[in-house]
């Protein structure tokens, strides 16, 4: 299903990241992505559940989470941070700024992959340094 | 140990640089904090959690220990016979230290860029083009009547700022909620957006349109649509006649001016939408600054280099052209050949085309925590934290300069960003034979 990803901060990715980024309570607040709840039931997914969202600039599988800012049918969010950074557009159009907000993405389900660790993401864009 | 309590204490989380805190210390460690918001009581119970304690090198994809001067060595010679360096971070560190690394960047021929590049990177553009009409938090805290956040979920970014400074605040004109509108523009409705009493929804990526159009409606000229970005005519017009009919009103914007399809171009809608309502009104702006001294950046960069980001020093003297000396164009065209980078974590936050490159040419990385940007490093150095462990200059968003003050001693063996720096400034000078 396809949609407009924005990306930005939220609490719970603020909060988390003063305790460390390699803490669970980082990957549970920021390797999400959010839905409208109208929008999760017509993808069938189910809270928590792996999702995979893809933009022409890379994927990655986050969980599934409902929004507290909803309403935003045909939106998706997701908090700043390494898993999302690998499906933001780098075209800065001339002004130094990439693309964080307003990008066309899909999502579909992905029960049986998983989503990635920060070490294993680091190794991933680091090519094994 | 007798336990004491620091009071007006800066917060060095966000922009808003709260300098109202109350903490606690206890054996050299912070044990609690009054006044602050959830983001800051996160920061000072617990930044010393995953912390770097001493300097590394990668060796043979491992990390090994080595000592400081060792670790200020190799960084020096990394910049040295780098053809071109960048230079990046430093919205998480003193203007004492950010004085220190445009004079290494001018000394290497590199680049030197802040995190506003990133973030209110096209909102300087902006300015650049337009011009700005903007004031210092105080004022709006005891004057304004009508606040707009624009594109901004500031009770998720900036949990104090409309308690403190503008809604909620209790001014000597103003009194409180009950003597202020509040409009919320946002593509979602946030958290901010359910305290409003007036929410526009824009469509995605159609901010420039909905600020034309409410520039038109302000100038009492006709606009022949029945909606604009998703957004109604009537109800443009109703906020329009609201503005004018203010006594002092200030847009406050967030990245969802920025970042999205537009990009600078809409800071120079907001700020021409600015320009209009003060023919009419008194009428203020101001970008919601994110971390507690990306100001302090741009405010040292541009009183060293005349410009505030993305500086270049590859020709002897500085060039600024943002979309060409800027680090995620330099990164993603592959350009820079070694990277130091301080108080800051790009490899989280840079698109992956970007972070790609970053982390494949000699990275050193000066932090006080572990974070992807130090895992992909080659040389990891460790520092304290400005505003608990060490003491530093600090600009709020509204440009007002504050004393982060030292609440506790750091980890034995720590150094300030400051005194990391000056290190390896000298031995950069020495590897030079610049006196």
């Amino acid at each position: 299903m396809k949609f407009i990803l924005l990306t930005g901060r939220t609490l719970g990715q603020g909060r988390s990241k003063e305790i460390g980024k390699l803490s669970d309570e980082y990957a549970k607040n920021v390797a999400i992505c959010e839905f409208d709840p109208e929008d999760l039931k017509s993808l069938q997914i189910s809270l928590g559940q792996n999702v995979r969202v893809t933009t022409k600039h890379g994927t990655v599988v986050v969980k599934a989470a409902l929004s507290t800012q909803a309403p935003h049918r045909g939106l998706i969010f997701m908090p700043y941070g390494p898993w999302t950074s690998m499906i933001c557009d780098p075209e800065t159009h001339q002004t130094g700024m990439p693309s964080l907000k307003g990008i066309e993405a899909e999502a579909t389900p992905a029960p049986e992959e998983k989503v990635l660790t920060i070490r294993e993401l680091v190794a991933h864009i680091s090519g094994g340094k | 140990m007798v336990e004491k309590t620091i009071r007006d204490v800066v917060c060095t989380f966000c922009g808003c640089c709260c300098d109202n805190l109350e903490v606690k210390v206890k054996d050299e460690r912070v044990v609690s904090l009054r006044n602050g918001c959830a983001l800051s009581m996160s920061k000072f119970l617990n930044y010393d959690r995953e912390r770097l304690l001493a300097s590394m090198q990668r060796k043979e994809g491992e990390f090994e220990e080595i000592k400081f001067e060792d670790a200020v060595n190799r960084t020096a010679s990394i910049l040295v016979n780098a053809k071109y360096p960048i230079l990046y971070g430093w919205s998480l560190t003193s203007c004492e230290a950010i004085e220190m690394g445009v004079e290494l960047a001018e000394l290497v021929g590199g680049v030197i860029d802040n995190t506003t590049t990133t973030c209110h990177g096209p909102s300087i553009l902006g300015v650049h083009d337009i011009g700005e009409s903007t004031c210092t938090l105080g004022e709006v805290r005891h004057r304004a009547d009508l606040i707009v956040y624009w594109g901004c979920n500031p009770v998720h970014a900036h949990p104090q700022h409309m308690l403190r400074y503008s809604v909620q605040s209790i001014g000597r004109f103003r009194k409180g909620r009950k003597d202020r509108k509040l409009i919320v523009v946002d593509v979602r409705k946030t958290d901010t957006a359910k305290q409003a009493d007036y929410f526009i929804q824009v469509a995605p990526n159609q901010d420039y349109e909905l600020l034309c159009a409410l520039r038109t409606a302000v100038k009492g000229d006709e606009i022949e649509q029945n909606s604009v970005a998703g957004v109604p005519v009537e109800t443009l017009e109703e906020i329009a006649d609201l503005m004018i009919n203010c006594e002092f009103g200030i847009v406050f914007f967030g990245l969802g001016l920025t970042m999205t399809v537009g990009k600078s171009r809409n800071i120079d809608a907001a700020l021409s939408l600015v320009r209009e309502l003060n023919n009419k009104t008194k009428f203020l702006i101001m970008p919601m600054r994110g971390h507690f001294n990306v100001t302090g950046a741009n405010q040292v960069t541009a009183w060293q280099t005349g410009y505030p980001f993305a500086v270049d020093f590859s020709k002897g003297y500085p060039r600024y052209n943002p979309g060409d000396t800027s680090a995620v164009d330099i990164l993603t065209r592959g350009e820079c050949d070694a990277a130091l980078v301080v108080a800051s974590d790009p490899v989280s936050n840079f698109p992956v085309a970007a972070s790609r490159h970053l982390s494949r040419v000699p990275l050193v990385t000066v932090d006080p925590h572990i974070t992807p940007t130090t895992l992909a490093s080659d040389i990891v150095i460790p520092s304290s934290f400005v505003g608990i462990e060490t003491a530093g200059t600090v600009y709020r968003m509204d440009g007002v300069p504050l004393l982060a003050r030292k609440l506790v001693e750091p980890p034995a063996g720590l150094r300030s960003d400051e005194e990391i720096l000056n290190a390896i400034l000298r031995r950069t000078r020495e590897l030079k034979g610049v006196a």
